[in-house]
């Protein structure tokens, strides 16, 4: 067991930041890290400061929005009247639910068909392996928005225009490609005596997929969870063109007309954007780490 | 063995059907699809009439149409090009000051930076739209603050520097994802030549020109690709803060508005399925250029150096 759990914590972390010693390079080394310090913290300012300023200024009288932007809300200025108005008024937590159903609808679907096509490609030989693992890899490089104009179609003719299944189904095309490639490659790095055991003890192909392999890769699993669920829940063309009505709104598309009738009422409007911005910011403190690794693994080389 | 060679693998294409199934369907098919309708017209009635090659006739060579769609196109051009003379290099900046060896707070830097990139396009467009509007003088009184109060301009509203502008925004938003890959191709360099060439004595900067930028080569390559694949098939920003009219005066517009309006149309202009397929199939043409292109001039001439 212990070549398993080695497997998977060498696969899934990033090389860990071995605390080298400094090279006694130069004297000038000490200050050129400050340099370095200076130029991160200067970025990373650019980076967060407009989220920031609009998560201070949502909890905002009106006033106190227009008066000190870049102050913190104080007891005197602090306000939710545009939480209040937005959640209130508007269908907001429908939207969310929407959202929430077809992000995580897709990314049911996209890891476990993913899995099974990534075991088939890397565990079997057959004719036409390599061809359909090409194939499958098309979508990686072409972006399905080209095919809006058919899948309108077959969306319509399937009548499931304006359901969320259509966006599920929709995602789960656009993440399937790149599933395959990263689950098919870490599923190759299990080693074969596990399997062989498995399949002298007579164990069906079946259940080696669902009771051995699939708990094994649970850390590419977290990675390719978090690259299909970002563009799923962020998408704005899709909602747009399958599913505009009301009840199946998206937050995204909540929030792109939301705002475009209510520009004027700041307090609403910043409230809207924190309202879409929270989430995402939950979602990336929980996966944050999941996400640096698979990027820094090379999980999308 | 034999018994086992006789009998269909039936598992295997359990195994393999939903995902191709639902791929093929919704995402393989349709695209063929999209070409195939490019050649056909549409009626009121939704009746497909075959006309060859006639809407890309129009697209290429109807004074409107071609004037609107070379517009999009060079618009497009600019949009990459900010991408790739901004987003790129910083990201590659970015990431070579994070994998100094031994740097305090490293992660909280890279996860930080990273950030923005998740948020959607429409919240992003947003947020950058009130900040640089001139009604809640943010951007205006932070400029003044530093002394460059007079320089303010509605940036996004003025024709002269709308694409520009949003094309910051864009590179402002998506630079981690540069940066995290070239990141991690930079960890991949090996300890070994890097203690050597220290120990050569060669300077920090000679190492990073001579050592690690050949190494990363196919890196930034790949990021070129994915920036080129992205920057043609972008929509969602210039359509929350502009519109699908892409103002002002069509000077923001890309592709991806340019396909939108075509496909449904907007204000006199009907919507035509047939001619959203065939412009749609320009990007496509485009793209596979670009992708084909990378992959037969620059990534064979790179993976020499691949370690």
């Amino acid at each position: 067991m212990t070549s398993i759990s080695s497997l998977s914590s060498a696969a899934s972390s990033a090389p860990a930041p071995t605390p080298v010693p400094l090279f006694a390079r130069s004297r000038f080394a000490n200050l050129g890290r400050i340099w370095v310090h200076v130029v991160l913290c200067a970025y990373a300012v650019i980076a967060l400061f407009p989220i920031a300023l609009i998560l201070i200024n949502s909890v905002k009288s009106r006033d106190a929005i227009f008066d000190n932007p870049l102050a913190f809300p104080t007891p005197d200025s602090f306000s939710l009247i545009g939480f209040e108005k937005v959640l209130h008024n508007t269908n907001f937590m429908l939207y969310f639910g929407n959202s929430l159903v077809v992000t995580l609808g897709s990314l049911v679907l996209i890891v476990l068909f993913g899995a099974m096509a990534g075991w088939a490609l890397s565990e079997y030989k057959f004719r036409g392996n390599r061809l359909m693992a090409l194939y499958l890899a098309l979508g990686i490089m072409i972006p399905i928005r080209l095919g809006t104009v058919s899948i309108l179609q077959l969306v319509v003719s399937l009548d499931l225009i304006n359901t969320r299944t259509a966006l599920i189904l929709v995602y789960t095309a656009q993440g399937l490609p790149l599933a395959v490639m990263i689950l098919s490659e870490f599923i190759r790095q299990i080693p074969k005596e596990l399997k062989d055991a498995a399949r002298c003890d007579g164990v069906g192909e079946f259940k080696i997929f669902f009771q051995i392999i699939l708990p094994l890769i649970r850390p590419a699993i977290a990675t390719v969870a978090v690259f299909t669920m970002i563009p799923a829940w962020n998408d704005l063309w899709f909602p747009l063109i399958l599913a505009p009505s009301d009840e199946t709104k998206t937050v995204t598309l909540g929030v792109q007309q939301f705002i475009g009738q209510y520009v004027t009422d700041w307090n609403s409007v910043l409230a809207a954007l924190s309202l879409a911005v929270i989430p995402i910011l939950i979602m990336y403190v929980i996966f944050s780490r999941q996400l640096i690794r698979g990027l820094t693994s090379g999980a999308v080389k | 063995m034999n018994l086992q060679k006789k009998t269909f693998p039936w598992h295997i294409v359990v195994f393999l059907a939903p995902a191709v199934i639902i791929y093929s369907m919704f995402s393989a098919l349709p695209l063929l699809d999209t070409l195939r309708l490019g050649f056909y017209t549409s009626n009121d009635a939704g009746v497909h009439r075959f006309v060859g090659l006639a809407n890309y006739h129009t697209i290429l060579f109807d004074s409107d149409w071609s004037k609107a769609f070379w517009n999009a196109m060079l618009n497009n051009l600019k949009f990459f090009a900010i991408h790739m003379l901004l987003q790129n290099p910083i990201g590659l900046l970015l990431a070579t000051l994070f994998s100094l060896k031994g740097l305090r707070g490293a992660r909280t830097y890279r996860t930080l930076i990273f950030l923005p990139t998740l948020l959607s396009v429409v919240i992003i467009g947003f947020i950058w739209q009130l900040i640089l509007s001139p009604l809640w003088g943010v951007g205006e009184g932070l400029m003044q603050h530093v002394g460059l109060g007079d320089y303010f301009a509605p940036w996004l509203g003025q024709e002269s520097s709308a694409l520009l502008t949003l094309g910051l925004i864009s590179v402002w938003q998506y630079v981690g994802i540069p940066m995290m890959l070239i990141y991690a191709a930079l960890l991949a360099v090996p300890e070994e030549v890097l203690e050597a060439a220290y120990a050569e004595g060669a300077s920090s900067f000679r190492i990073f020109w001579q050592i690690k930028l050949p190494l990363i080569l196919p890196t930034l390559g790949l990021v070129t690709i994915l920036t080129f694949v992205a920057n043609f098939n972008a929509f969602d920003l210039i359509y929350s803060v502009k519109g699908a009219l892409a103002g002002p005066n069509y000077t923001t517009d890309i592709l991806g508005t340019f396909f939108y309006r075509t496909f449904f149309g907007y204000q006199a202009q009907i919507g035509s399925p047939t001619m959203g397929a065939a412009v749609a199939t320009l990007m496509f043409l485009v793209i596979l250029l670009g992708v084909a292109s990378y992959f037969y001039f620059v990534q064979r001439k790179l993976t020499r150096y691949e370690l």
